[in-house]
């Protein structure tokens, strides 16, 4: 019974990673109807950008590590938006704007992903980084499970940000704008509706998640390398596709999911079979489900 | 026979190739970057196939390569040369020139057959999340590898490299350049062949509208099982001859990056187009290897002007940096490739001449 608390508990920290991730997915996604495969990359960046903030406050300046976190969560989340409205700006609006296929769109989003992974590498080098301790380590205990602080912070955030985007989407006159446009992208401008600027704050909530999302990362695994992004990228988006990809319910719960059956795998199998193991569940999903757990299926017009 | 005359000259080419690594006039580092432009003109012709003329988006491609490799290489090794795992060989292994085709022969239907795992969801789904099914087809398989301790896991497999030289130890000829040479020939044939056949058309008219083909009677599942096993199947052809060129095979150098690379062949080519593929290929191997020589002289140049500080170093890992860029920038001036969905006369209509395009 400890054992299996215990498991839930990596689960649910495992599986909010991968739904904060998969929610930038999923709002590009649902605005765009663009596979943003540069989205795991941002969250690198955002890692990166977390560590490069937390050390100039705690080296340079000098901060309290408290000080020091409460002024690299808002720094990071702003700078990782930078980066990812720099992407938009720079890669597909010019192709948006040409109506190219959305497929050139996707290669571009692709290269992108790679630029940014092999730049940091070529310029920061393959050492690894340390990220600084920020958080006085607190371990609540009951009976044999023991929990961080730290992972209560992952868990609570995960939940915090997806009320938050629900909120935004269905509530707000942003989010009815975003509704909009990917219901019918050429009708939204006629009714006077900034489309570009629509599409800039997706990008901005999106890359600011992933860049919370890098710097929950940095602190829970303290070691930052070039291509930590690429593999959770990719899970995030395949979590965020069997959710059923443009529902931010369907990417929250795949990203839970894919971590449940993670850590679910491992917990009972040798670690190596987590890849397997998941995959083929995912494909049995898909398989039953094609268009995911909470998508629609689109009808075509002949 | 002036109709002939391309055809001519590709054999002609080919054969001054193997006379001169023959006679050695070709080092052996000239001699790989032949057989790597070859196995990566299997691949992105391969995946032309999917992904130019059936207008879907697979990029797992590698992960088909991989089972192609393995598969060929375990045989090989079993059949024809000594190892410490499988024991002696069941054959002689003088008869590894007559096998060694059979061989990759066999790893290319394994390889298709392992198409189906991406092929038979195909039917029902499209665009995107086909896209998905293809990357966990590859992590599946690359994974799968990996958990099979007997052929080395993670490690690697090795042992290659004996059945190659069995094979010049009963005829001293450069044997893997002539068996790249002939895959790339057949495979490429094979792709035309079946494009350009009736019943192929159907790829491209499942591209165009899928409804509508399947109201003028293509059976598009068929259609679309046919193109993944077909291009699946040539990708493990091509991982096969891979893994011989090379000697080892490890299941990380089939992942997603591989699979990236053969994405950009591809659509640096021009979908949908046989010449693009075949030249985009040539064009992509050979960038590579001029960048590898580039890089440290633009280092030192940069160096001797004083721009760069002495303790950084222009790196190998600019080359990822500059080949995305390329793309990048050939999506936003020219989306549609080198040569999109065109092919070779179109651009130079004298070669009609020498060539039946079809």
């Amino acid at each position: 019974m400890d054992i299996l608390i215990q498991n839930l508990l990596n689960a649910l920290q495992w599986g909010s990673f991968y739904a904060l991730i998969a929610l930038g997915y999923t709002l590009v996604y649902g605005v765009l109807l663009l596979i943003n495969f540069a989205h795991g990359d941002v969250f690198m960046v955002g890692a990166y950008i977390a560590f490069f903030v937390a050390t100039f406050f705690l080296g340079f300046v000098d901060l309290s590590p408290w000080l020091t976190l409460a002024l690299t969560v808002p720094l990071t989340m702003l700078l990782t938006a930078g980066v990812g409205v720099t992407l938009e700006r720079v890669a597909y609006r010019p192709l948006r704007r040409k109506g190219a296929h959305r497929l050139y769109v996707v290669i571009t989003a692709l290269m992108c992903g790679l630029m940014l992974e092999n730049s940091n590498l070529a310029l920061l080098g393959a050492s690894r980084k340390k990220f600084p301790e920020l958080l006085d380590k607190v371990i609540y205990t009951w009976g044999n499970v023991s929990v961080t602080n730290l992972k209560l912070i992952v868990i609570f955030t995960a939940i915090a940000v997806f009320i938050l985007l629900e909120f935004i989407v269905t509530r707000t006159k942003i989010g009815m704008a975003m509704r909009g446009i990917s219901y019918d992208k050429f009708a939204i401008p006629l009714m006077g509706i900034p489309i570009d600027n629509v599409i800039v704050f997706t990008f901005v909530l999106g890359s600011g998640m992933a860049g919370l999302a890098g710097l929950l990362f940095a602190m829970s695994y303290p070691i930052l390398e070039p291509y930590m992004g690429a593999l959770i990228g990719w899970k995030a988006f395949i979590a965020a596709v069997v959710g059923g990809i443009g529902d931010i319910r369907g990417a929250f719960l795949g990203g839970f999911l894919l971590g449940f059956i993670e850590v679910g795998v491992v917990a009972i199998f040798p670690s190596s079979y987590r890849d397997l193991f998941a995959f083929s569940i995912l494909l049995m999903i898909l398989w039953i489900k094609p268009t995911g757990i909470f998508g629609v299926a689109k009808t075509t017009k002949i | 026979m002036q109709k002939y005359s391309f055809n001519f000259g590709i054999w002609g080419m080919a054969l001054i190739v193997v006379a001169l690594s023959q006679l050695g006039a070709l080092n052996l580092y000239f001699q790989s970057v032949i057989m790597f432009i070859g196995i990566n003109v299997i691949l992105s012709s391969s995946l032309n196939v999917v992904n130019g003329y059936m207008g879907e988006f697979s990029c797992g491609h590698a992960g088909f390569m991989c089972v192609g490799a393995y598969v060929s290489s375990i045989l090989s090794v079993i059949f024809f040369s000594q190892n410490a795992i499988f024991g002696a060989p069941i054959l002689p292994p003088e008869l590894a020139i007559i096998g060694f085709p059979i061989v990759v022969i066999i790893s290319g239907l394994v390889a298709g057959l392992t198409g189906l795992i991406v092929a038979i969801p195909s039917f029902k789904t499209r665009g995107d999340y086909l896209a998905i099914i293809t990357i966990a087809a590859n992590y599946m398989v690359i994974s799968a590898i990996e958990n099979v301790d007997v052929i080395g896991g993670s490690r690697g497999f090795m042992g290659m490299r004996k059945v190659v030289n069995a094979m010049t130890d009963v005829i001293d000829l450069p044997w893997m350049m002539i068996w790249v040479i002939l895959g790339t020939y057949m495979s490429i044939w094979m792709i035309r062949r079946f494009v350009s056949s009736t019943y192929g058309k159907g790829i491209m008219a499942v591209s165009q509208d899928e409804v509508a083909a399947e109201i003028m009677s293509v059976n598009t599942n068929k259609m679309k099982m046919a193109a993944f096993m077909l291009s699946s199947g040539l990708a493990g052809v091509a991982g096969a001859l891979f893994a011989h060129v090379l000697g080892y095979v490890n299941p990380q150098s089939f992942n997603i990056m591989k699979s990236t690379e053969c994405l950009v062949m591809v659509y640096l080519g021009g979908m949908g187009s046989m010449g693009g593929a075949v030249l985009s290929a040539i064009l992509f191997t050979v960038m590579l290897e001029l960048l590898r020589f580039i890089i440290p002289a633009i280092d030192t140049g940069l160096h001797i002007i004083n721009v760069l500080p002495d303790s950084y170093h222009l790196s190998q890992v600019w080359k990822w940096v500059l080949i995305p860029l390329t793309l990048i920038l050939l999506m936003q001036f020219r989306p549609e490739g080198l040569m999109g969905n065109k092919e070779l006369p179109k651009l130079f209509p004298g070669l009609k001449k020498f060539y039946k395009f079809k």
